[in-house]
């Protein structure tokens, strides 16, 4: 219940908020909702933290040359609540919207949620079936990354010592285009046990472009491009979803075994196709 | 791993009343509100930010106040159970509380009331359903939820009268 | 909703809106962590991380360096400090000393080792960091059929076969009965770990003040007398000069219905420091160190006759005791062999009860104690018996149930039942239900592939601890009234309500039985310094034994009450009606306040009559009571993912004469809730080390708002003869009937697969097994 001492620092800017994070001893604070509750049970203790709600622009949400900016600090209610988001990026907005609960979307930031990477994350498998762009920046300027090269690994990302995600960016959706994700959740813990986002092109039935994002399966989320290229080549959702699980080196813990998250990735994968089908329509 | 942590001034206002402090950059604002205040309304029911127990609004957006420093709030403006009736009047929300039995041990229920006023503010006329997913962030060992439900709709039709 | 009070009408059996609230509503309750004394320390406990170990050394230096820290003391500060009670007696029970601070050997995770007190409680935290234990790992078992094999770890190295007692019981000739049984149906049910999760976790705040040589603890409990009395011994404290204060109670569940190593090691504490010290268990600790329940795994048999007649119940049982045993935890399971035969008129039983040491947080009383594990393990083998007989399970219940004109009835384990109607909640059930349209509907169901479950359970409960000879402590309880010179009143009452609402259903009974305005009464109960001796609440007790307590000191002061009317009248006929004493002749009245008054002026007394307008009663059950009730559950199992949903849960309850509907609907409520939890997602894990997987609310699953379904609570009322209010009690009803009726319907819905049982959790990979592989 209580963390260990650290120095608490809120710089006013981009650059202040990168030189403090220059020191390895720093860590980045945006909503705390992953961080706070590891350093009370002390399984993190950062020595200072570098709040940045207090730097400028991060929290901005805006529609530019055919994407969507969101701004690191912009909350998952902010998200889901968004017009904008709602009416040309849904399958971000309906991500938002199964993460926790209404005091963690409040308090949660996408930027937050993202750098942490937890591998049963709602976020992650939306900005992988969307192709999402992540800004990090760094003392030396600012990259952008794929989100299929950002999750790396298990709380492990491409955000590198020093550095910050400022911004997600993700395509408006072209008219034809249809969305959705489909959660798992483990009861006790509101997280995915696994999560599955499809988004897809179709004209009169056939799709011309598929994306499937996953999440909770493994150690880290992923494109499912073997499904993907099923269903772009007239596979039926059905048979194309059996293929989510081919490879994988699945998750297993006292809430769902490997063989039955495999089983429930075929299962949520054909769900969220289905209901992207029918969006597209 | 023992280091001198300079203490932090902070102002923060808290039904509708300023407070300014020196405190510990890790001094959670549950505890802030509880030992430094004596607003002794919201609880702490766990530390994983499950419970909701601690529930109170910031700058009109409900939280887990076991899960923000009181750094963090500086400058916020802070709504407790403790700031929800006025002049003496409660709430619609406690009222039906009251009236529809919808607390027990009452270790939930002010998390639960400042969640269903964070509800109610953003949803004026909800849906069974929709209180249900409004509420999932506090747990109640004692009532099955159902007549908290109860309340939220009752007070939802008072507000609304 | 609540129902408006109007002057003068009876307040008993409506919907009177609670007292309780109006501080719970603001946030203006005082729970133990609400409190602050000055000079107060707080106290953060250091606790083994392995389940089994040998301590070797312990260095406290570093932590004792840390500023604000003030003392850290171990076990063996602490050793001449008695032994963490257990209540419970059987013959040839082994009780393993239990100290408040492990010695030499720890013996389950979580298992208090040191103590650090500092002058906040984060730095008490931090000191707790810097005590280096050095533990030699030994083997340790946490699972009971386990621990029983041969070469097990010894929980106990004085007792290698981990047995901490046998008991054994049985009625009628079981052999004979079972060698001639028409058909016999054996099953192997389990009643899992459930974790408590009162929303407040424990709390004790002590206070010393040396120059009275008295010793205050606050605690967050449901029994403050036999706290203070066991704390008393523990510590060699005078009982006179401990008070313990039982604040408000954030739920107990049974889990507070105990004595704690922690809440005498603060009491020492306070005592060594001279300061008031404060410890709030953490949720990780609540998870760790609080009593678990359940914990059963049951070997049942149940003989019957082809026409479906019950002809005899054979029973072993393992319970999975823990590494200790907490005040109550051997007594538990023999609850469960009392209530084995349910409803049924069935008189041939025959239990063996084996209570195994495990490396594991004590099981104890936990919602239903007992009975819970008891009627699951009737209720299925009554499913399994149906289905055996491709009878119908309602009619195969009706038929074996004990018929209204058999009250009082002499159970097969030595109980005689009250009063009942067992057929009459089924009925309503299956009315509400329309239990053959339901059948239809399930048949059409069925034709479309989907797996639909009807299932019923048809509970009877031992409530209302109870007479004192079955109860440890005394089963009594206690009351008194005062009258204050102004007529308003003050009750005391011996129980501990904690949520159920006793300070408004006893202000009813007030109200009703004296004529008096409901607002006139308040109920003062859980502070050992003003309240007389009383048991606590726990077991379905407060209002049917607590209640009546109260009943009988309101006559005995009734009657004091004409004895000055009369007097003031002067006459020697008054009634008391609505508040007034009048004269029969007359028609001359004196209200209470008045007669109170002159009670306390004492001008001029009745003959043989004291000054003064109290009277106190300690009441003594000549019985427990038997609440009853069918729940009916109605379910559709996901084929693709194993999730079992709850369509439709009617329960019917008995709880004898209702008090308050909207409380006892709530009590309904909360305790089914506690019932789906176990059905369909508690489970407390612990790993072959002894490890408790699910040790956070981010990995055990009480049930959230989300999670449950509308429970249509309905009642049938069979007055208790046991009390002149004839009520029984309604604490634990709900969890009692629950988890039976879901089991069943899921079992129902997938018997087409040839499903016959499934043990709980129904978690969906459970489900999806069976459906993959067609059998349980």
């Amino acid at each position: 219940m209580i963390a260990h001492p650290f120095d608490y620092l809120t710089p006013k800017s981009l650059p202040e908020a990168l030189l403090l994070l220059a020191d390895p001893d720093a860590k980045a604070l945006a909503g705390g909702m992953s961080l706070i509750p590891m350093m009370k049970l002390r399984l993190a203790a950062p020595a200072k933290l570098v709040d940045l709600r207090g730097v400028p622009g991060l929290t901005s949400i805006s529609e530019e040359s055919g994407r969507l900016k969101i701004g690191a600090l912009a909350t998952h209610f902010d998200i889901e609540s968004s017009r904008l988001v709602r009416a040309k990026c849904p399958l971000l907005a309906m991500a938002a919207a199964h993460i926790g609960d209404v005091q963690v979307r409040n308090m949660g930031t996408i930027g937050g949620s993202i750098a942490h990477a937890d591998p049963a994350a709602d976020y992650p498998a939306a900005l992988q079936a969307l192709e999402a762009t992540i800004s990090i920046a760094g003392v030396g300027g600012t990259r952008a990354v794929s989100a299929a090269e950002f999750f790396v690994d298990t709380f492990t990302t491409a955000v590198g010592p020093g550095e910050l995600v400022v911004e997600v960016s993700v395509p408006v959706e072209a008219a034809g285009t249809g969305t959705s994700y489909q959660k798992c959740l483990q009861p006790a813990s509101g997280f995915a046990i696994v999560g599955v986002a499809a988004r897809l092109q179709a004209v009169s039935g056939n799709i011309s472009m598929a994306r499937i994002g996953v999440t909770g399966l493994s150690g880290c989320s992923f494109r499912a491009n073997g499904v993907e290229a099923l269903l772009e080549s007239g596979s039926d959702p059905q048979a194309a979803a059996a293929a989510i699980a081919n490879g994988i080196d699945a998750n297993s813990d006292i809430h769902a075994s490997a063989e039955y998250r495999l089983h429930l990735a075929r299962v949520y994968a054909a769900k969220a196709i289905r209901a992207a089908l029918a969006a597209a329509r | 791993m023992m280091i001198a942590i300079m203490r932090r001034a902070i102002a923060v206002t808290i039904n509708g009343k300023r407070h300014s402090n020196e405190v510990e950059p890790r001094l959670l604002l549950i505890h802030y509100l509880r030992d430094v205040l004596g607003l002794t309304g919201p609880h702490i029911g766990c530390e994983t930010s499950i419970c909701g127990a601690c529930t109170v609004l910031v700058n009109g957006k409900a939280i887990k106040s076991c899960t923000m420093f009181a750094v963090q709030a500086n400058g916020a403006d802070v709504l407790t159970i403790e700031g929800l009736a006025s002049d003496g009047n409660l709430h619609p929300i406690q009222n039906a509380f009251w009236e529809e039995h919808g607390a027990q041990c009452g270790y939930c229920t002010p998390g639960m009331i400042m969640a269903s006023k964070q509800l109610l503010d953003r949803n004026a006329s909800p849906t069974e359903e929709e209180i249900r997913h409004g509420l999932e962030g506090n747990l109640c060992r004692c009532t099955g939820y159902q007549h908290i439900v109860n309340a939220v709709k009752s007070a939802a039709a008072k507000m609304g009268a | 909703m609540a129902s408006v009070i109007t002057e003068q009408e009876k307040l008993i059996g409506k919907g009177i809106k609670r007292k309780e609230d109006p501080r719970l509503i603001t946030g203006t309750a005082t729970y133990v962590d609400d409190m602050q004394l000055p000079g107060m320390h707080h106290a953060c406990i250091v606790r083994s991380p392995y389940a089994a170990a040998n301590i070797k050394s312990i260095d406290i230096k570093a932590a004792l360096e840390t500023p604000g820290v003030v003392a850290v003391y171990t076990g063996a500060a602490v050793k001449d400090v008695g032994p963490v009670p257990c209540g419970a007696s059987l013959p040839g029970l082994r009780v393993p000393h239990h100290h408040i601070l492990a010695q030499d050997r720890v013996y389950f995770v979580g298992h208090p080792v040191a103590v650090v007190v500092a002058t906040d409680r984060y730095i008490a935290r931090d000191g707790a960091d810097l005590v280096e234990v050095d533990y030699d790992v030994l083997p340790a078992v946490a699972d009971p059929e386990k621990a029983l094999a041969d070469g097990a770890p010894a929980v106990h190295p004085q007792w290698p076969d981990n047995v901490a007692f046998n008991f054994h019981q049985e009625n009628g000739e079981v052999e004979k009965v079972f060698a001639e049984a028409e058909v016999v149906v054996k099953q192997r049910i389990t009643s899992q770990r459930l974790i408590p999760s009162s929303m407040e976790t424990r709390a004790v705040l002590a206070e010393y003040r040396s120059g009275e040589k008295a010793l205050t603890i606050y605690s967050s409990s449901q029994i403050p007398h036999l706290l203070r009395t066991l704390v008393a011994g523990m510590l060699g404290v005078p009982e006179h000069k401990l008070r313990v204060v039982v604040p408000e109670v954030g739920g107990g569940f049974g889990s507070k219905l105990n004595v704690y190593a922690e809440e005498a090691l603060m009491g020492w504490i306070a005592m060594k420091t001279g300061k008031p010290v404060k410890w709030i268990e953490s949720r990780r600790e609540n998870f760790l160190t609080t009593i678990h329940g359940r914990g059963h795994v049951d070997y049942y048999e149940i003989a019957a006759k082809k026409d479906g007649t019950i002809t005899g119940i054979r029973l072993k049982l393992i319970q999975d005791l823990g590494a200790y045993h907490q005040l109550l935890t051997p007594a538990i399971p023999t609850l469960s062999v009392l209530m084995m035969p349910g409803l049924y008129r069935c008189q041939t039983i025959c239990a063996d009860i084996v209570g195994v040491f495990t490396n594991c947080v004590p099981t104890d009383a936990y919602r239903g104690a007992g009975r819970p594990e008891a009627t699951h393990g009737i209720e299925r083998m009554v499913d399994m018996l149906a289905a055996e007989l491709k009878m119908d399970a309602a009619e195969l219940r009706l038929k074996n149930f004990i018929q209204p004109g058999e009250f009082p009835f002499a159970s097969a384990t030595g109980l005689t039942y009250d009063s009942g109607d067992y057929a009459k909640p089924l009925k309503k059930a299956l009315d509400i239900v329309n239990y053959m349209g339901l059948r239809e509907q399930q048949r059409k169901a069925r034709a479309e592939g989907r797996w639909m479950g009807i299932g019923m359970s048809t509970y009877g409960e031992i409530c209302a601890f109870g007479p004192s000879p079955a109860t440890p402590a005394g089963g009594w309880e206690s009351a008194s009234v005062r009258i204050e010179p102004s007529g308003k009143i003050t009750v005391h009452t011996g129980v501990s309500p904690h949520g159920q609402g006793e300070e408004t259903t006893f202000s009813q009974i007030v109200a009703d039985e004296l004529g008096v305005d409901f607002n006139d009464v308040v109920v003062l109960h859980g502070d050992t310094a003003i309240v007389q001796y009383g048991i606590g609440t726990f077991g379905s007790r407060g209002t049917a034994v607590g209640g009546t307590a109260l009943y009988f000191a309101l006559q005995e002061l009734k009657a004091k009450i004409k004895r000055f009317g009369a007097m003031l009248l002067d006459t020697d006929s008054v009634v008391y009606e609505e508040g007034r004493c009048a004269c029969r002749k007359t028609g001359n009245s004196v209200s209470l306040a008045e007669i109170a008054g002159a009670s306390y002026r004492a001008m001029k007394l009745p003959p043989g009559t004291e000054p003064g307008m109290m009277a106190t009663y300690f009441w003594e059950p000549p019985n427990f009571t038997f609440p009853f009730g069918a729940h009916i559950v109605v379910t559709e199992v996901d084929k693709e993912t194993g999730v079992v949903t709850i369509q439709r849960y009617v329960a019917v309850d008995d709880c004898g004469k209702i008090l308050n509907p909207l409380i006892v609907a709530g009590q309904v409520h909360g305790g089914v809730a506690q019932g789906i939890g176990q059905s369909l997602y508690e489970h407390g894990i612990y790993d072959d080390n002894g490890q408790l997987l699910t040790g956070e609310f981010m990995d055990y699953a009480i049930p959230k708002i989300t999670m449950m379904p509308w429970i249509e609570s309905e009642h049938t009322e069979t007055p208790s003869p046991v009390n002149p209010l004839g009520v029984k009690g309604v604490g634990e009803a709900g969890t009692i009937g629950c988890s039976p009726a879901v089991v069943n319907s899921v079992v129902d819905a997938l018997s087409p697969l040839g499903v016959r049982h499934l043990d709980m959790p129904l978690s969906p990979e459970k489900i999806w097994k069976v459906l993959q592989g067609g059998q349980a």
